[in-house]
């Protein structure tokens, strides 16, 4: 990828590294986010998003490498860079005895406004993230994704041009998590730049226009979002073979037919990376031809664990070790 | 959800600055001390300690020791009602270190650090919240000296005097807990360590008994004991209304704590991930 001069982007990380004891839970990252778009870093619990979030974030410094924010160096210029970002963790930081605006009314302060400002700033947000009617409550009273929008609705005060939403939709019911995205696609479109990690596929897909594939505090994949799914294959294909002495030859037929190498995740399941639906027929054909029989025939969408499997070799395990920071 | 999108400035336009003035850093403490505040009035039990202290401790202490020391309790008053004060404020002062432990460890200090605010103020503010707790057990000690017959002969400005010169003793001296709260790990290792501070200090003084019945090599710390100096400014303006060598003297010691810990504890607080 080419190199990109500062105003275009938004990150420009190279070589961050972390080092938590002996070990390294980062280790040599480089990430380049253009302004305005959406980024995801995907990866499994304890494969180093939080800690390289931390770092962009000035919450941690690193251990090596640098990074810019907007052109500023998150270490000699922390104080700038967190002029220009806002941060939402993956546990809510607002706080737990106070209500809702008098949460917002604080950061508001904090950040300059005055009080009338300030309150009514919290009234707009309260407002736009549909938590009205639970202001004034104490936050001990709210469900995840009350806190979690509360959270979001926090880091907004600011307008910040750049957010950091670290696994913003993890743990919350699929109708909450639409609506989280729809507020992310929303923080865009009205300008802002978002780098989210997530550790589910589908939501890097939904999302983001490029992905780094983050593994033991390494890139091992980065691209677009289309890329990326057909480096994997769109979906796989799973078959199931009845006999186990025929799996090297249906491998074989597999190879000679899609004209792509297969996976045994098991001693009689082939997958297989389906780049065009229409082979499968042919495949299929060829299998009887040779007299193959198939236990079960299935077609399954690629999950985090295939893209680590086909991408690293290895699955999407958590990789969190005893004592290191998420 | 409003669909009229807010046009954010975009992150190359903006105007930063690198710098946090000594404006913005009393303004965001004056904000984070009204937090404390607010989170007082929601905790209501948080204030135990410096009620119920100040009342058992004047009135245990001054019967217990009151006949044998001055032989009765009326003019054990003068000598005790500056000392309880001294060691209960003081002691309250241990508290805010644990309370800063409990706090620090809620997402919310995390927003804290990553806003571009002044880096002391969460600190800070809460220490400054933290003198209310201070004001309720010096004015709890004073009247329940009152009602046990203690009459201040430096007066009425000198009582106020000598009140203001704990209070602030006790903020600077809880710089010292505020480290602690900071570097150790929970909130129960910081009231080890405090307590391990506290007790000789507060105990090994001249807060309950008159110096010259101490051994002599106790007689040589409690000497030096700032906490020493402290009790006797404060007998000093309640009992004759008289500013000495000790207000000074506590006053410099209250001082140098702050400008020795204060550093410490930021620097720290900014270390810790």
């Amino acid at each position: 990828m080419q190199h990109l001069s500062p105003p275009e982007l938004a990150v420009d990380a190279q070589g961050l590294v972390k080092v938590f004891g002996d070990n390294r839970a980062v280790d040599g990252v480089d990430l380049q986010v253009k302004t305005g778009s959406i980024y995801g870093v995907l990866g499994p619990n304890g494969a180093g998003k939080t800690t390289t979030i931390n770092m962009l974030a000035t919450l941690m410094q690193p251990d090596g490498g640098r990074a810019t924010i907007f052109g500023h160096d998150v270490e000699k210029e922390a104080q700038a860079v967190r002029q220009l970002i806002g941060v939402t963790g993956q546990y809510a930081s607002v706080d737990e005895t106070l209500s809702a605006t008098e949460n917002l009314v604080i950061f508001g302060r904090l950040l300059g406004l005055n009080k009338a400002q300030a309150k009514q700033k919290a009234a707009e947000l309260l407002e736009e993230f549909g938590l009205v009617e639970a202001a004034k409550r104490p936050l001990a009273k709210f469900s995840g994704g009350m806190r979690r929008r509360l959270d979001l609705a926090a880091s907004l005060i600011a307008q910040p041009p750049l957010i950091f939403l670290d696994e913003p939709t993890t743990g919350l019911d699929p109708r909450t998590r639409n609506q989280m995205w729809q507020t992310i696609r929303r923080l865009v479109a009205s300008g802002s730049t978002v780098l989210l990690t997530t550790q589910y596929l589908d939501e890097a897909d939904q999302l983001a226009d490029r992905i780094a594939v983050i593994d033991r505090g390494k890139v091992v994949a980065e691209g677009t979002t289309d890329a990326l799914k057909a480096s994997v294959g769109l979906a796989s294909l799973q078959l199931k073979i009845t006999d186990q002495k025929d799996v090297a030859a249906a491998r074989h037929v597999i190879h000679k037919v899609l004209g792509v190498e297969s996976q045994l995740p098991e001693p009689t399941s082939i997958t297989a990376p389906m780049a065009d639906p229409e082979k499968v027929t042919d495949l299929l054909v060829a299998l009887r031809k040779d007299r193959i029989t198939l236990a079960e025939v299935s077609v399954q969408q690629p999950t985090l664990d295939e893209v680590f499997l086909t991408l690293t070799g290895h699955g999407a395990e958590d990789q969190t070790k005893q004592g290191a920071a998420k | 959800m409003s669909d009229a999108a807010i046009a954010i400035t975009p992150g190359a336009e903006r105007q930063t600055q690198n710098h946090t003035g000594l404006r913005q850093t009393i303004s965001n403490s004056l904000v984070m001390a009204w937090r404390a505040v607010l989170k007082m009035r929601r905790t209501p039990e948080q204030f135990f300690d410096v009620t119920l202290q100040p009342i058992l401790f004047t009135l245990m202490f001054t019967y217990i020791f009151g006949g044998a020391i001055s032989g009765d309790v009326k003019s054990y008053l003068p000598i005790i009602i500056p000392g309880i004060l001294v060691q209960t404020v003081i002691t309250t002062s241990l508290v805010t270190g644990t309370q800063l432990r409990d706090d620090m460890d809620k997402g919310v200090f995390n927003r804290f650090r990553s806003l571009p605010i002044a880096r002391i103020a969460p600190l800070s503010g809460a220490l400054l919240a933290d003198t209310i707790r201070y004001g309720i057990a010096t004015t709890l000690t004073f009247v329940m000296g009152y009602i046990m017959g203690l009459r201040p002969a430096g007066g009425f400005g000198s009582v106020v005097a000598a009140s203001i010169l704990t209070i602030f003793s006790a903020w600077c001296v809880s710089w010292i807990f505020a480290f602690f709260g900071v570097i150790a790990r929970n909130a129960q290792s910081v009231q080890g360590i405090s307590m391990l501070l506290l007790f000789p200090l507060t105990f090994l003084s001249n807060a309950f008994v008159p110096v010259d019945t101490l051994p002599g090599w106790m007689q040589a710390f409690v000497k030096v004991n700032p906490i020493s100096h402290l009790v006797s400014a404060v007998r000093d303006l309640v009992n004759h209304g008289a500013i000495g060598h000790d207000f000074w003297l506590s006053l410099l010691g209250a001082g140098a704590v702050v400008l020795l810990f204060a550093p410490l504890t930021v620097r720290a607080y900014m270390r810790k991930a």
